[in-house]
């Protein structure tokens, strides 16, 4: 099998005394979609940031196509890599937030060429083109000169997600990105997910929907306490969950 | 017309099937009746009263010594703002530093001269000589350039350096709290997206800061332009000197405090004009649609 796009080995997180992620193990193939499952405050989150380094792990290392996140590794021990290096490694991970953050002051167009155009330093012409056919594969084409708070909140995120996509990222990182909207919008940024997903764009998405993850997943992770409880195909995990407290928590939001 | 303004006049509208009257408000007659009749008292009061000598305000209004005075006026105010600000933004930029030394340093500094009235500090600064008879530049503790205290500060020097020393203590507080109001968010979707920390910085967080810092910031720049009054006291020719010298020599003192006051009025009011299209500018994207500016209205109205 060719190097995994995220590998994550031992990754242990604590906030003062309470340990958020305690030894988590997990790989994502290329094309694949992982669905995270868990009640709140199981550390869900805290691993999704902790990918993308806006969470600094106490102990693990999380790889992505084999590189080192955050660190580097000489003489037996781990250096912290300089803000600007890190930064760098970012812009390969596409990041989509719960409240979207778009950025209030840039119309749509703007937020979606933003990172290409200061991160990677791309021509501007050819990235605004970019970021055209982005906001129109989500839909919002005749949205481009809009600004972010005159959108409802599923164009919001739809214009968020075509910002994650405008890095063109190896992997793009979902923390829940339906809890903020109200029940009739969730539908239009599942579909864009769905047409993500059969892209083969690889993507870990933390969510509540457990109907999507039946539909979308590769693979299902059941989280609890800080610790992965299960994994495996959707059909395994949310129609046998073997473990107990998954089958509790499946009891509940079903 | 705006959701937000009252029904006016008293004509019946017409709606569905049902006759609206709006609700009366005789209060508000009576209030607008006692307001008119003061308004016009003071008016009366200060076109009759000679005392205001209006004939002496116009004779110095214009005149030369007075502009000169006036123009220095705006020089210290511009260079006290731009001086003030500039040392503003190290001094946000190290209270909200990570590192202790520098957060304390600029803690420091803005408990001194915030605490130290402006008029102290200016003595302080103009008889520097008297604590030190010369300044020198050079290596710490090595070689250097001394030059006299008395030639490098001039008074205008020292009544600048005040100002600036004095501004930027406030104007570092007011850009730490236009820094805070920005939502955490947004950090996290600037760096997530790895864009680099000065364009963080100058492209996602000033331009949302600048909504909460510019009302302050305007507010200390007015403050700032009546400041420059009380560098009087170190004999530099400023409006408010110039005109005491004035006064000083013919007596009137009433019509020529009127001419330091409706100029010190009038630059307000072109800062206020200023302050709100900077702030204007600033609103894009917070909300939905902007409010017509008074121009616009005016223009709208004579279409009408």
């Amino acid at each position: 099998m060719s190097t995994p796009v995220l590998e994550i080995h031992g990754v242990h997180k604590s906030f003062g005394t309470l340990d958020v992620l305690r030894g988590i193990d997990l790989t994502a193939q290329a094309g694949t979609v992982t669905v995270i499952l868990g009640p709140s405050g199981s550390g869900k989150s805290t691993l999704l940031r902790s990918i993308n380094h806006l969470e600094k792990v106490d102990r693990g290392r999380v790889r992505l196509d084999g590189e080192l996140i955050g660190y580097r590794q000489a003489g037996g021990k781990l250096h912290e890599l300089g803000e600007r290096h890190i930064l760098e490694q970012r812009a390969r991970i596409g990041f989509v937030f719960q409240n979207f953050n778009l950025f209030p002051h840039l119309t749509a167009l703007e937020n979606v060429a933003e990172a290409p155009i200061a991160a990677l330093k791309k021509p501007k012409t050819q990235v605004y083109d970019h970021a055209r056919e982005l906001l129109a594969r989500v839909g919002l084409a005749d949205k481009t000169d809009v600004y972010p708070r005159q959108l409802s909140g599923g164009q919001q995120q739809r214009v968020a997600i075509a910002r994650a996509l405008a890095l063109e990222p190896r992997l793009i990182l979902f923390d829940e990105p339906t809890s903020a909207l109200d029940p009739e919008l969730v539908g239009e940024v599942l579909d864009v997910l769905r047409d993500l997903a059969a892209a083969g764009t690889t993507m870990i998405v933390v969510t509540h929907e457990i109907g999507f993850a039946r539909e979308a997943a590769d693979t299902v992770i059941f989280m609890d306490e800080g610790r992965i409880v299960e994994q495996g195909p959707p059909a395994q995990v949310l129609d046998h969950p073997r473990h107990e407290r998954t089958q509790s928590f499946l009891s509940k939001v079903l | 017309m705006s959701v937000l303004s009252p029904p006016r006049g008293t004509g019946e509208t017409k709606t569905t099937d049902e006759l609206v009257v709006p609700a009366r408000h005789p209060w508000r007659w009576a209030g607008t009746a006692l307001v008119l009749v003061l308004l016009a008292q003071l008016g009366h009061g200060l076109a009759t009263n000679p005392g205001w000598e209006w004939g002496t305000f116009t004779g110095y209004f214009l005149e030369k010594s007075v502009i000169d005075a006036l123009l220095v006026t705006l020089e210290l105010t511009l260079a006290g703002a731009v001086l003030g600000f500039l040392g503003g933004i190290p001094l946000a930029a190290m209270r909200l530093s990570r590192n202790p030394v520098l957060a304390a340093v600029s803690w420091t500094y803005i408990w001194v001269f915030r605490s130290v009235p402006l008029i102290v500090q200016l003595l302080f600064w103009a008889n520097l000589g008297y604590l030190y008879d010369t300044l020198q530049i050079g290596i710490p503790f090595g070689p250097g350039w001394s030059f006299s205290t008395t030639n490098l500060i001039s008074s205008f020097g020292a009544a600048l350096l005040g100002l600036a020393l004095h501004e930027a203590a406030f104007a570092g507080e007011i850009i730490r709290a236009g820094l805070l109001s920005v939502d955490q968010g947004q950090h996290e979707a600037a760096a997530a997206l790895g864009l680099p920390r000065r364009r963080q910085f100058l492209r996602i967080v000033l331009p949302q800061a600048m909504r909460a810092i510019l009302p302050n910031a305007a507010n200390l720049l007015v403050n700032l332009l009546k400041s420059t009054s009380i560098v009087y006291v170190l004999a530099i020719g400023e409006l408010f000197y110039q005109v005491q010298v004035v006064y000083g020599r013919n007596g009137r003192v009433v019509p020529l405090l009127m001419v330091a006051t409706v100029w010190y009025v009038i630059l307000t009011a072109l800062l206020s004009i200023l302050q709100y299209y900077v702030e204007r500018h600033f609103a894009r994207g917070a909300v939905r649609t902007l409010p017509p500016t008074p121009f616009q209205r005016l223009k709208a109205a004579i279409r009408r």
